[in-house]
C-alpha cells in the first residue's frame, strides 16, 4: 500500500497505553482495539530489577 | 543460576499427578500433626488475638465455648486475650479452613491422602451457609449445630467413609467442572456427586432411620458440604510441590481477614503478606452493603492455587452472573488466567473452552511482568463478630505480596 492510500482508507487503530487516547479516536468516530498492557511490576524500578534478574533479561 | 523453568515444571508436575482421596475422619486433637489443647487453628498467614478482624475473632469465641473453655462471649475474649489459647495457621498443620477457618481440638475433620507423594491434609466439616462459625456467628444455635455435627453426623460419614474403603476426590472435582462448578464458590455438582456416592453407605452403616434422614438432609440442604473437601483436596495436592529448589510456583495463597498471604516453592514457608482487600464486586444479602463486610478472609483461595475456583471460573458461568456479569466474562477471566500459570490440569477441564486442561501453578515472575492478578471468587463475612455471612464476591490477590516475593526469590538466587 502507498502511503498516500493509507489516507484515503478507512482508519483502524490498536493503542497500546493511555486509554485516553483510545477515547479521543472513539469520539471522532474510528474504530480503536485497546491493548491491554501496562508496564512490568507496574513501574517500580526496584521490583522490575529483581525480575530482570530473574528473567535474565 | 538454578533452572526456574525446569523447578517450576516438576512443581507442576507433582501438583497434576496428586491423588487425593477421602480415606476417613477423626478429631483433630488425634489425627491433625502438631494439634495441642489449648491450640486453636485459623485460616491464613499467622495473626495475634489483637490483630484479628471481627469475624475471626467470633469464630474463636465460638470455638472456646463450643470446647467449654467460656460460658459467654466476655469469658471467650478475656481468655484468647490471656496468652492462654495458642493460635496458629492451619497450613502450618497440613489443614486448610475456609472464612475464618477455625480448627479446635474436638472438632472433627476429614482426612485426604494424597498416596501418589504419601501427605495428608485435613479440614473440618461445612455447617452451611449465613450464621455458622467460619463466618463468625457464635449464638447458641451455631454451638448446638456444631456439637450435632460431632455427636451425630462425624460418626456416620466416618463409618460410611470408611465401609466404602474411600472416595475418589480427583474423579469428584473432575466431573463437577463439567456440571458447572468451579469448587470454590459453587460446589453444587460435587455435593451432588458426593451425596450420590456416600448415601448408601450410611443406609448400609446407620441403623436408626431418624439419623439417616436428617444426616441425607443436611448433607443435601447445603451446596457446600463439598467446599471443605475441595479445599482439603487442593491441599494435599499442592504440599508436594513446596521446597523445590528454584521454583517460582505459589503453594499457597491465604487470607486471615487481616492480612493476605502467599508462600512460594523455592522460599520455604516464608509469608509474604499485605493487606486483605474488601472484594470490590460483590453480590450482598438483602440488608447488607459494602459497609458491612469483611476484607478478604479465608483458606479456601487454594482452590485458585491449585488452578480451580476464579482460575476455572469458565467452567461455572452462575458464579459471574451473581455479580452481573456473562458467561463471556468467565471465560475471558479464566482465559487470562492461563497468562500467569505454568501450565494446565489436564484432569480438570474447562468444557466451554473445547476441554482445555485449567490454568494451573502460578508463577510469581508472570504475575509481577504482567500485572496480572490471580482472580478469586470468594464468600464474604460481616466485618463484626456474632453476625455471619453477607454476601459472596470477586477479589483479585493483592500485588504486594507477589512483587515482595520476587524481591525475596532475587536475593535468595540472583
Amino acid at each position: 500500500m502507498k502511503t498516500l492510500d493509507l489516507f484515503a482508507s478507512e482508519l483502524k487503530v490498536i493503542n497500546v497505553g493511555l486509554t485516553s487516547f483510545k477515547e479521543s479516536l472513539e469520539q471522532e468516530g474510528f474504530k480503536v482495539v485497546q491493548v491491554d498492557w501496562r508496564p512490568p511490576a507496574g513501574g517500580d524500578e526496584e521490583v522490575m530489577e529483581a525480575l530482570r534478574k530473574l528473567m535474565g533479561k | 543460576m538454578v533452572d526456574m523453568d525446569k523447578a517450576n515444571k516438576e512443581a507442576l508436575r507433582r501438583l497434576v499427578s496428586a491423588t487425593p482421596k477421602l480415606v476417613g475422619m477423626g478429631k483433630a486433637i488425634n489425627v491433625v500433626p502438631g494439634m495441642k489443647k489449648n491450640m486453636l487453628l485459623h485460616a491464613g498467614p499467622p495473626v495475634t488475638w489483637d490483630r484479628m478482624c471481627g469475624p475471626m475473632k467470633g469464630g474463636v469465641i465460638a470455638a472456646l465455648i463450643y470446647e467449654g473453655m467460656a460460658h459467654t462471649k466476655e469469658e471467650a475474649e478475656t481468655l484468647a486475650a490471656s496468652g492462654q489459647v495458642e493460635f496458629s495457621p492451619c497450613h502450618h498443620h497440613q489443614a486448610v479452613g475456609p472464612m475464618a477457618g477455625i480448627v479446635s481440638p474436638s472438632m472433627p475433620v476429614y482426612i485426604i491422602e494424597n498416596a501418589a507423594f504419601g501427605n495428608k491434609s485435613y479440614a473440618t466439616m461445612n455447617e452451611g451457609l449465613g450464621k455458622v462459625l467460619r463466618m463468625g456467628a457464635y449464638s447458641p444455635d451455631v454451638i448446638e449445630r456444631l456439637k450435632w455435627m460431632e455427636e451425630v453426623f462425624y460418626p456416620t460419614l466416618d463409618r460410611a467413609i470408611r465401609f466404602l474403603d474411600g472416595m475418589d476426590m480427583k474423579s469428584i472435582i473432575a466431573q463437577a467442572l463439567h456440571m458447572g462448578d468451579e469448587l470454590h464458590n459453587r460446589n453444587r455438582g460435587a455435593t451432588s456427586l458426593f451425596y450420590r456416592a456416600i448415601a448408601p453407605a450410611i443406609v448400609r452403616t446407620t441403623s436408626d432411620p431418624l439419623v439417616i434422614e436428617k444426616v441425607l438432609r443436611f448433607i443435601d440442604g447445603n451446596d457446600h458440604t463439598f467446599l471443605n473437601l475441595s479445599m482439603a483436596t487442593a491441599k494435599a495436592s499442592l504440599d508436594p510441590a513446596r521446597d523445590i529448589e528454584g521454583s517460582t510456583m505459589v503453594v499457597c495463597m491465604a487470607r486471615n481477614g487481616t492480612d493476605f498471604g502467599i508462600q512460594v516453592s523455592g522460599l520455604g514457608d516464608e509469608w509474604f503478606t499485605a493487606p486483605a482487600e474488601v472484594p470490590p464486586n460483590a453480590l450482598y444479602f438483602a440488608g447488607f452493603t459494602k459497609e458491612d463486610a469483611n476484607p478478604d478472609i479465608g483458606d479456601s483461595s487454594i482452590m485458585e492455587t491449585a488452578g480451580l475456583g476464579g482460575f476455572a471460573i469458565g467452567a461455572a458461568p452462575a458464579i459471574v452472573q451473581f455479580t452481573g456479569g456473562t458467561p463471556k466474562d468467565a471465560l475471558n477471566k479464566t482465559l487470562s488466567m492461563y497468562e500467569i500459570t505454568i501450565g494446565e490440569n489436564t484432569a480438570y477441564q474447562v468444557p466451554y473452552l473445547n476441554f482445555r486442561g485449567t490454568p494451573t501453578g502460578i508463577d510469581v515472575r508472570l504475575v509481577v511482568e504482567k500485572g496480572l492478578l490471580p482472580f478469586i471468587d470468594t464468600g464474604i463475612a460481616h466485618k463484626d463478630p456474632g453476625v455471619g455471612q453477607v454476601g459472596a464476591g470477586l477479589v483479585d490477590a493483592p500485588m504486594e505480596v507477589f512483587k515482595k516475593a520476587i524481591i525475596a526469590f532475587s536475593k535468595k538466587y540472583a
